[in-house]
């Protein structure tokens, strides 16, 4: 029965939670990897384009609040999320034709667009924080848990409960359709494999009469579509601050590069490996320590490896393990 | 040269106009803020525009910088040492001792499996010691009067020391930093040197022990020079001076005192120019730009191309450490909470971007010019939303566009770095 406890305990601390913020990670890191696969620079702007588009997604959502639109159970930003979406699309879109495009042309060092992305990042950073403020914004509605902790209680007899959140389901859920839409689209259909031979070999993709301004561009449309939708979960569940989605990049990068930078199954699973070793390094084991040890063992620390405070230095230690180790990444990017 | 002269005499004209139209204290504020962001431009300056090296951690040397003027120049508080610091210095030379063992290790055994395993092993059995080591003093030190202290406390020595010794812990920060991540490729190094400022921030938002973390450690002593205004104003001598020159007492005392700053901050930077202006048109620059513009040709000359990017990216942290000690000393207080990379990492970027990497009096003007727009927005923005929204009737969008124009600064300036890239990439004042 304790084991039971201990295990219960050890999905509420890590192993949900883990899967869901994973899930807004890899989400993530897809984007920051395919934009890297083909248009060959870290783009620094990424982790404000995910609060861009979650403000216009907070935006749409308030609007269908007050208007009394909701879909029941579920929180009313999954109806608000498509017209978010759109507009991230615009706006990375009319980024790319003001200001990358030109670089491109000139076929500029990389080291050259990520200063130009840090620029974009400023400005939509500013954007941000003039259209919706710096103050935390709080736009999951819907009801809150999909397994409430006393149903559970009730039904197992467990002392430990088990709660699930319903933003965690979704999490979880949206992100699952969001890599098998994005996997079919890169294996089977034209465009998706046009994409894959331009990120493998730009001259022999052009020589073959693959259009680049077709591939940048449904390159871009793909990277914030990710992007707002990672945002957007992120912010559905915890909550929506300006700040919190500028330091979200250090995590995603690490995921990219961690699965290797270009390959899109990599960042899938370099954002499950950052989240469970950020969750696994700073949770506090006490009390799953407490089900397991034997009456009496158990001290008063708090069994915590690094503070939450840290986490960041998680996600670093990894990136740089795998930047010395393994350069090329788990799945070797490039 | 008379277009530069021209372009610094019109920098000065923004302070100048600052002065009459606002106030001198705030025109001053601003200078002494824009003189320390000068000295941080020439350091990314040494770093970007000699060598190349992209590193977004710049807030981490100026973290660092604050920090010596805490540990040299706060006063000291012998309780909080004793009740921990000697066992905490313990656990942090275990740590140190720790981390070299491992790489000894690393170094020794034969590439596979077996080494990564040995390594990790050691490595996390040793964490969980020096953490035993260090958990118990940390928890005696912040016990100590943890209103007013919960800290280990400086030297109380002058905050003028805590200059030098902000730079050398950058620099030794740089060492590190550069050992790891110098080899790989830029926008990697971009990446880590994120991470590596962003974990400098956190412990020195979180490690009460050893600046109170956000509880703020203030009343840091001034420099040497510089008197405090509330002694001027009851000094005999200044009220004497001062009745016969016909000024305000509380004013021109608050004049005075930050023009002390800017004469200290202004000779610091000027001698900085002057070392760089030799470095750069000496054999040595002429090598570091040789190995800015090609690597391999430079390795193939026999430079040692690696030695001289940590170099040069320990000289240039070293003068941003010491502009952030600078910073730290004048302010009189350290707060972790403000150290922050959009303020401390990609605008120094921005001036040097704008003024012209790669010359030394273009960062300095990037870094003045840039400064001033930075500070003055502050200003400026809601001033100017105030004209613009005077047609409108009163009501939701006018206070949303009121409110607006304090996030307005990080606009403009994205606004300003895309447009200089694009069509001055060189900047204002481009390298010969």
């Amino acid at each position: 029965m304790d084991i039971l406890n201990a295990f219960v305990a050890f999905a509420n601390f890590v192993l949900v939670p883990g899967l869901t913020y994973g899930s807004q990670l890899a989400l993530g890191a897809l984007g920051i990897t395919l934009i890297f696969g083909v248009l060959r620079f870290s783009n620094f702007a990424h982790g404000d384009t995910m609060a861009f588009g979650t403000a216009f997604v907070i935006l749409f959502t308030w609007w269908f609040q007050s208007m009394g639109i909701s879909d029941g159970f579920l929180p009313t930003a999954l109806l608000a999320l498509p017209f978010g979406i759109a507009v991230t699309i615009a706006m990375v879109l009319g980024t790319d034709r003001v200001v990358y495009r030109f670089y491109r042309r000139q076929r500029a060092k990389p080291i050259i667009l990520v200063i130009v992305s840090a620029g974009v990042m400023f400005v939509m950073n500013g954007l941000v924080r003039m259209i919706i403020g710096t103050s935390e914004k709080n736009f999951s509605d819907g009801s809150r848990f999909l397994l409430d902790p006393k149903v559970f209680r009730d039904a197992t007899g467990l002392a430990e409960p088990l709660a699930i959140k319903t933003t965690q389901a979704v999490t979880v859920v949206v992100a699952i359709l969001c890599v098998a839409a994005l996997f079919w689209f890169l294996q089977k259909t034209r465009t998706g494999k046009s994409m894959r031979a331009y990120a493998d070999n730009e001259d022999l993709a052009l020589l073959s009469g693959i259009n680049p301004d077709r591939v940048v561009m449904v390159t871009w449309i793909i990277a914030g579509t990710l992007a707002c939708i990672a945002g957007t979960l992120y912010g559905l569940d915890k909550s929506f601050r300006v700040f919190v989605y500028f330091g979200l990049m250090l995590p995603i990068f690490a995921a990219a590069i961690v699965g290797g930078l270009g390959s899109p199954l990599g960042a899938i699973v370099g954002g499950y490996v950052i989240a469970f070793s950020e969750l696994l390094v700073t949770s506090a084991w006490r009390k799953i320590a407490g089900y397991i040890l034997p009456d009496g063992w158990l001290g008063d620390g708090l069994y915590q490896a690094l503070s939450t405070d840290y986490k960041v230095a998680v996600s670093f230690v990894i990136l740089i393990v795998v930047l010395l180790v393994r350069p090329q990444g788990i799945f070797g990017g490039k | 040269m008379t277009r530069n002269l021209s372009l610094f005499a019109g920098l000065a004209l923004l302070f100048i106009l600052t002065g009459m139209l606002q106030s001198w204290n705030l025109s001053l504020n601003i200078l002494n803020l824009a003189l320390l962001s000068a000295i941080m431009a020439i350091g990314v300056n040494i770093q970007w525009g000699y060598a190349g090296l992209f590193s977004t951690g710049i807030v981490g040397s100026v973290a660092l910088g604050g920090l010596a003027v805490g540990l040299v120049s706060a006063p000291r508080v012998p309780e909080g040492w004793a009740a921990g610091g000697p066992r905490i210095l313990g656990a942090l030379i275990f740590g140190a001792l720790a981390v070299a063992l491992a790489i000894w290790i690393y170094r020794r055994l034969p590439k596979g499996r077996v080494r990564l395993l040995a390594v990790s092993l050691f490595l996390v059995v040793a964490f969980f010691i020096y953490r035993a080591i260090l958990d118990p003093a940390v928890v005696a030190v912040e016990a100590n009067n943890p209103a007013q202290a919960g800290h280990i406390g400086g030297l109380g020595l002058n905050s003028l020391l805590a200059w030098p010794v902000g730079a050398l812990m950058a620099a030794g920060a740089a060492w590190i930093i550069g050992k790891i991540a110098l080899g790989l490729r830029e926008d990697y190094l971009a990446i880590a040197t994120l991470g590596i400022a962003e974990i400098i921030v956190a412990v020195m938002r979180n490690e009460d022990w050893l600046d109170r973390g956000v509880k703020n450690l203030i009343d840091l002593p001034r420099p040497w020079p510089v008197p405090y205004e509330v002694n001027m104003q009851t000094h005999p001598d200044y009220v004497d001076f001062v009745t016969r020159a016909g000024f305000d007492a509380i004013t021109f005392s608050t004049i005075f005192v930050k023009l002390l700053y800017a004469a200290m901050f202004g000779l610091v930077l000027l001698a900085l120019i002057w070392l760089c202006e030799r470095a750069l048109n000496s054999p040595w620059g002429r090598m570091v730009r040789a190995i800015r513009d090609n690597e391999v040709s430079a390795a193939a000359m026999g430079k040692d191309v690696k030695w001289r990017h940590l170099q040069i990216f320990m000289i240039g942290s070293a003068v941003v450490g010491l502009a952030g000690a600078m910073m730290t000393s004048m302010e009189g207080q350290i707060t972790p909470g403000s150290y922050l990379p959009l303020r401390f990492t990609f605008l120094i970027w921005v001036m040097v971007i704008v003024g012209g990497s790669g010359n030394n009096w273009g960062a300095v003007l990037g870094g003045m010019l840039i400064g001033w727009l930075y500070l003055a927005v502050e200003f400026l923005g809601p001033q100017m939303m105030e004209q613009i929204t005077r047609g409108l009737p009163p009501g939701d969008l006018k206070s949303h566009l009121l409110d607006s124009a304090a996030h307005m600064r990080l606009l403009t300036l994205g606004v300003v770095l895309l447009v200089v890239l694009r069509f001055a990439p060189k900047g204002l004042i481009p390298e010969k």
